[in-house]
């Protein structure tokens, strides 16, 4: 075997840059579809995390005719006693964190500009409240007392011309169908990186909320983070109660569910796409070995060299020229998303659905059994689609082969 | 004891329409040991007859017997076996393979015969003297004069000791000196081995070396005499 590799190698140094440049457009593939592996684990992680730490949690409990569309807040739509509810939840094993959030529909006003945003009461020391308190940019985060004070999202900041300690007029839709306002005093900015979201949504700590927009005592949702996702299903049967619904991260993420799901297959039809180009620059230059090395393999089937052994051969050529271009593909594959990985690439403000978040950038992640995956498929393939050359050569007559030749 | 057995051979080449009858009925038998020369004019037939009994090619009608072995039904690989063990081969464009030493290839059908590392180096350097090339040893066919290659060629088609050599043309692309040379080393080796050659030739530097001439003509044997 270790013969047909040396001449294998001799071979392919008979036209060398042929061989390089084939090598390369292999390598290419290889550490593109290696980037876009990486890329599509980033974007998947990065939506994932985002979409159940700021938007659906683990589990969520509400009123079994609530309607998360309507950001209403009369009380037929809402939890009563929710501090009680949550501390109920709370107290379950699998549970990291539960705790009530107050939906209603603002507008923002500053002067002449006004915005509509989301107000979200929150019980402010919960611990679900790690990616706004650990992105606050200026100011601190609410305490449960405070009775005029707002946190509000960067860009909305920005757009507003407004920093901690200014003053910002907020109306509300109130529970009876009417609305109310009055002034807060920001104090605190925060960013979760994701632009779309941080725009459009104010914090007000719950019982201020409650009593601003008439929920009294109420909440839109009890909130609940779990130790480990995957008992979503478990908990949810366990905390069932009449007059509630309890609904799992999968039923509120159906559409990232089944992006999640379908990435895999997605990855696998580009991988195909791409390998499939690059094995046709393979099998072009095998084939362009085999017709001009005619006369060579009409001389070694004369000197007794059987059809499986030309195959060989020319299996040996398609598997250094796969070794060295996939080899050096993959370097450059993972440098490039280790590159990434650590820098990431910005896409700055995707817009976002109830259903998912997308950051505003996205950093790369290659997982060893992805680069496996991707190195073994092409490896495969490009020794696969260098069977049709190697068995046209060794089907060759030798007569032919030699008067071919001459 | 008969190398070759050929019995009312014909070989009809088809180009679309157009049938060329190579050869028209060919009987003939090879003894071992001996060092003939196929002659006759182009298009007579000698490659034709000499790629059926090397196994290259297979008859239209007729048989063909080779060390008492018929091989006119034999598949590409059993041909392939049947030449590996029995027949060796000098063409005549040297036919080397560039990317191998003198060395490798004369060793490449000891390789394919799976003999052991230690009988191919022996082997191999055996033949590399006979042939007068030791000094060349590794150097590769563009490094070698035509002289030289074809001594390596001869050195390569004897390496698996065969029964018969088949030479198609083997001084066509030869100055004198040399190819009078490689017809001395071929005469040499046919008397210190008994091992059979069979030439396709025009050149009268090969003929006069032979101890049989076997003359075609139209795919015909003309005339067949020994000398």
């Amino acid at each position: 075997m270790m013969n047909y590799f040396k001449m294998a190698y001799r071979n392919l140094g008979r036209h060398r840059r042929r061989s390089i440049l084939s090598g390369l457009a292999l390598a290419l593939g290889t550490a593109l579809l290696m980037f876009i592996a990486a890329f599509f684990e980033g974007e998947m992680r990065s939506s994932m995390e985002a979409t159940l730490r700021l938007n659906s949690g683990h589990l969520q409990v509400q009123d079994a005719d609530y309607d998360p569309d309507k950001l209403s807040v009369a009380w037929e739509y809402l939890i009563e006693n929710p501090q009680q509810v949550a501390a109920q939840i709370e107290a379950l094993d699998e549970v990291q964190a539960a705790t009530p959030r107050l939906f209603a529909s603002g507008i923002v006003s500053v002067a002449d500009e006004s915005i509509g945003v989301q107000i979200m009461g929150i019980v402010p020391d919960s611990e679900a409240n790690a990616p706004y308190t650990e992105g606050l940019v200026s100011g601190e985060f609410l305490s449960a007392d405070d009775r005029e004070g707002i946190v509000i999202g960067l860009p909305l900041a920005e757009s507003l011309g407004l920093k901690v300690g200014d003053q910002l007029n907020l109306l509300v839709n109130t529970s009876d169908g009417s609305v109310d306002e009055q002034l807060f005093t920001v104090r605190g900015i925060f960013t979760t990186g994701t632009t779309a979201y941080d725009k459009g949504i104010v914090f007000l700590p719950l019982a201020k909320s409650q009593a601003f927009s008439g929920a009294e005592n109420h909440a839109s949702m009890i909130f609940i983070l779990l130790k480990d996702r995957e008992q979503a299903e478990a908990v949810a049967a366990a905390i069932q109660g009449p007059g509630y619904q309890v609904k799992t991260w999968t039923e509120l993420n159906e559409l990232l569910v089944l992006v999640n799901d379908f990435s895999d297959a997605y990855l696998s039809i580009i991988n195909l796409i791409i390998l499939g180009v690059t094995a046709t620059v393979i099998v072009n230059t095998l084939l362009m070995s085999v017709f001009e090395r005619t006369r060579e393999i009409g001389i070694l089937s004369a000197i007794g060299m059987k059809g499986r052994q030309v195959i060989t051969l020319f299996l040996a050529e398609a598997s250094l020229l796969a070794l060295g271009g996939i080899t050096f593909g993959s370097l450059a594959g993972w440098a490039i998303s280790a590159y990434y990985g650590k820098v990431g690439i910005y896409f700055g403000d995707f817009g976002m659905s109830n259903d998912f978040i997308l950051q505003d950038r996205i950093y790369t992640i290659l997982t060893p059994d992805a680069a496996l995956n991707l190195i073994v498929t092409a490896f495969i393939i490009t020794v696969l689609s260098s069977l049709y050359p190697a068995r046209m050569a060794s089907r060759m007559e030798p007569v032919e082969a030699l008067h071919k030749a001459q | 004891m008969e190398v070759a057995k050929l019995t009312d051979v014909t070989r009809i080449y088809r180009i679309g329409e157009v049938e060329t009858r190579a050869l028209n009925g060919i009987t003939m038998t090879i003894e071992s040991g001996e060092f003939t020369s196929l002659v006759g004019p182009s298009g007579s037939g000698k490659t034709t007859l000499l790629q059926l009994i090397g196994c290259l090619d297979r008859p239209t009608s007729g048989q063909v017997v080779i060390n008492g072995k018929e091989t006119t039904n034999l598949n590409r690989n059993q041909r392939a076996d049947l030449r590996k063990g029995t027949i060796g081969f000098v063409f005549q464009f040297f036919a080397l393979i560039p990317t191998l030493t003198a060395y490798e290839n004369v060793e490449m059908p000891l390789l394919l015969n799976g003999k052991s590392p230690s009988e191919r180096r022996k082997r191999v350097m055996e033949l590399l003297e006979a042939v007068d090339i030791t000094n060349h040893a590794h150097h590769r066919p563009d490094q070698l004069s035509g002289g030289q290659q074809q001594r390596v060629a001869v050195a390569r088609a004897l390496s698996t000791n065969p029964k018969m050599i088949l030479a198609d043309e083997p001084t066509a692309n030869l100055d004198t000196e040399n190819g009078e040379q490689v017809m001395e080393i071929m005469k040499k080796l046919n008397k210190e081995t008994g091992t059979t050659f069979v030439f396709a030739t025009h050149d009268p530097r090969v003929i006069k070396h032979a101890t049989r001439v076997v003359t075609l003509h139209d795919g015909l044997i003309e005339k067949d005499s020994k000398q």
